[in-house]
């Protein structure tokens, strides 16, 4: 039996493609807001975006002049996802053993497609240096160090020493005499230290009834090492170091940083 | 209530003809090269793109660190019938065996890999057979499988005399048996 069709008036216009993705359950689960047309929406969208919310969503003007950050932390951070990116695709040929490190490096200069990888990896490394000290330089020079950011500049200053210790733990990677020569003087450093060196000032306190706790076979250079002198445990270590330990750790107190920045009242401003 | 909305132009207040040429009507090539904005998101995504074709170019190795694939394996006259060569296993992979097969007498290159799940098998010289540890696949000297699991027989590398007379064996080609290819007299020497 024929049941005549439900004429309905046509109430909106046909959907469009751009409203049909827009409505769809896939993109509302990802995007928890309307489109940012208005005030409100705009916000909103910032607010709930991990990328986006990493800026404020209203700055002051002051921390949008160039002349006054030179962007230089931004830079910073823009460098170490370089480094980050370059490395990961580094460490898919280069092998951290005395057989392979030297010529997986030359390879990954001659034999690989597209072999500047391991350059723009040394040249953002260089970059980042330079970067990270201008950025101190700026934060010092506008006394953003000061209360209440006395905080945000100590964990800087960390990072600073992370960022060399990646250069420095990078610099052996190579495996040639440059590199080899340059961590044995670098490490030589270690035995100097205070009580925990084993030519350092202080080593004598640690003497238990007579024997030494000190020696150049348990000090800070021996751990550092992972032998007497530097050889393939050295290499091994430092390799975890340069690609695992350091990274992680100067991940996390980047974000550190970065909250702190908002949290200290964003970016310092002429007072 | 909006009941005559699909009569009504896009752009309120405006005629329906003018549509096409109104500015604010944007077509894909306006919104990617139309403004500053459209043109640099347009260079990111050909920069990304371009970054991540080369990075998939880089993971394809160009060169690999392995022994190459031909290798010589001294004198026809260094293997007496019956005899299995073990010292090609740990680097080639290969089996050099004296045997027969179909009653002729040939000397032929065995892969060592077993065909039932691919684990390496072992050379019993007490009960003259090649044995897999990993699943008890057991095949005889010409290389049929005879217990176990295996499906089929080991395969064989190419083998040829070189110009020297020595032996050469090839492992970037395979003869498989059960595809009537150890006919191929590029799989066997006649000894």
């Amino acid at each position: 039996m024929d049941r005549p069709r439900l004429l309905r008036p046509r109430l909106t216009t046909p959907m469009s493609l751009r409203d049909k993705i827009r409505n769809s359950q896939v993109w509302k689960s990802i995007f928890r807001h309307p489109a940012p047309l208005d005030r409100r929406n705009r916000v909103v969208v910032v607010l709930t975006n991990l990328v986006l919310h990493v800026h404020p969503v209203s700055i002051q003007k002051h921390a949008l002049r160039f002349g006054f950050t030179w962007g230089m932390g931004l830079i910073t951070f823009f460098l170490f996802v370089v480094e980050v990116v370059t490395g990961v695709l580094l460490m898919f040929y280069y092998r951290p053993t005395i057989e392979w490190a030297y010529n997986d490096m030359l390879a990954l200069r001659d034999v690989v497609s597209f072999g500047v990888l391991r350059e723009l990896h040394r040249w953002a490394a260089h970059a980042m240096v330079i970067a990270v000290w201008l950025h101190m330089y700026r934060v010092f020079l506008t006394g953003s160090y000061k209360p209440p950011r006395e905080f945000n500049w100590c964990v800087g200053v960390v990072l600073l020493v992370l960022t060399l210790l990646l250069s420095f733990t990078g610099y052996l990677l190579p495996w040639d005499q440059l590199s080899m020569w340059a961590v044995t003087v670098g490490s030589n450093m270690a035995r100097a230290v205070p009580l925990v060196g084993h030519e350092g000032p202080g080593q004598q306190i640690l003497t238990v009834e007579g024997i030494d706790m000190i020696t150049s076979g348990s000090d800070a250079r021996y751990l550092l090492l992972g032998s007497p002198a530097v050889s393939e445990e050295t290499l091994n270590r430092f390799y975890v170091l340069h690609c695992i330990a350091i990274p992680l750790v100067a991940a996390v107190l980047i974000a550190v940083h970065f909250w702190r920045v908002r949290k200290d009242g964003g970016i310092s401003g002429p007072t | 209530m909006p009941e005559d909305l699909d009569t009504k132009p896009a752009v309120a207040g405006m005629p329906a003809e003018t549509c096409a040429t109104d500015p604010r009507r944007r077509g894909l090539l306006r919104a990617m090269f139309g403004s500053f904005l459209g043109l640099g998101f347009t260079a990111l995504g050909a920069a990304g793109g371009l970054w991540a074709a080369g990075t998939a170019r880089f993971l394809f190795p160009n060169v690999i660190t392995k022994p190459p694939s031909r290798f010589k394996a001294g004198f026809p006259g260094d293997y007496p019938a019956g005899r299995v060569e073990t010292r090609y296993k740990d680097e080639y992979g290969v089996w050099l065996v004296s045997g027969f097969y179909n009653g002729k007498r040939q000397i032929y290159a065995l892969r060592t890999a077993c065909t039932h799940l691919g684990c390496i098998t072992i050379w019993q010289e007490a009960e003259q057979k090649f044995k897999c540890p990993c699943h008890g696949s057991g095949f005889s000297m010409d290389g049929v499988n005879f217990e176990g699991p295996a499906p089929r027989p080991l395969e064989r590398y190419a083998i040829r005399i070189a110009d020297d007379g020595q032996l050469e064996v090839d492992t970037s080609r395979i003869f498989q048996e059960e595809l009537g290819q150890w006919t191929d007299p590029g799989c066997y020497v006649p000894a």
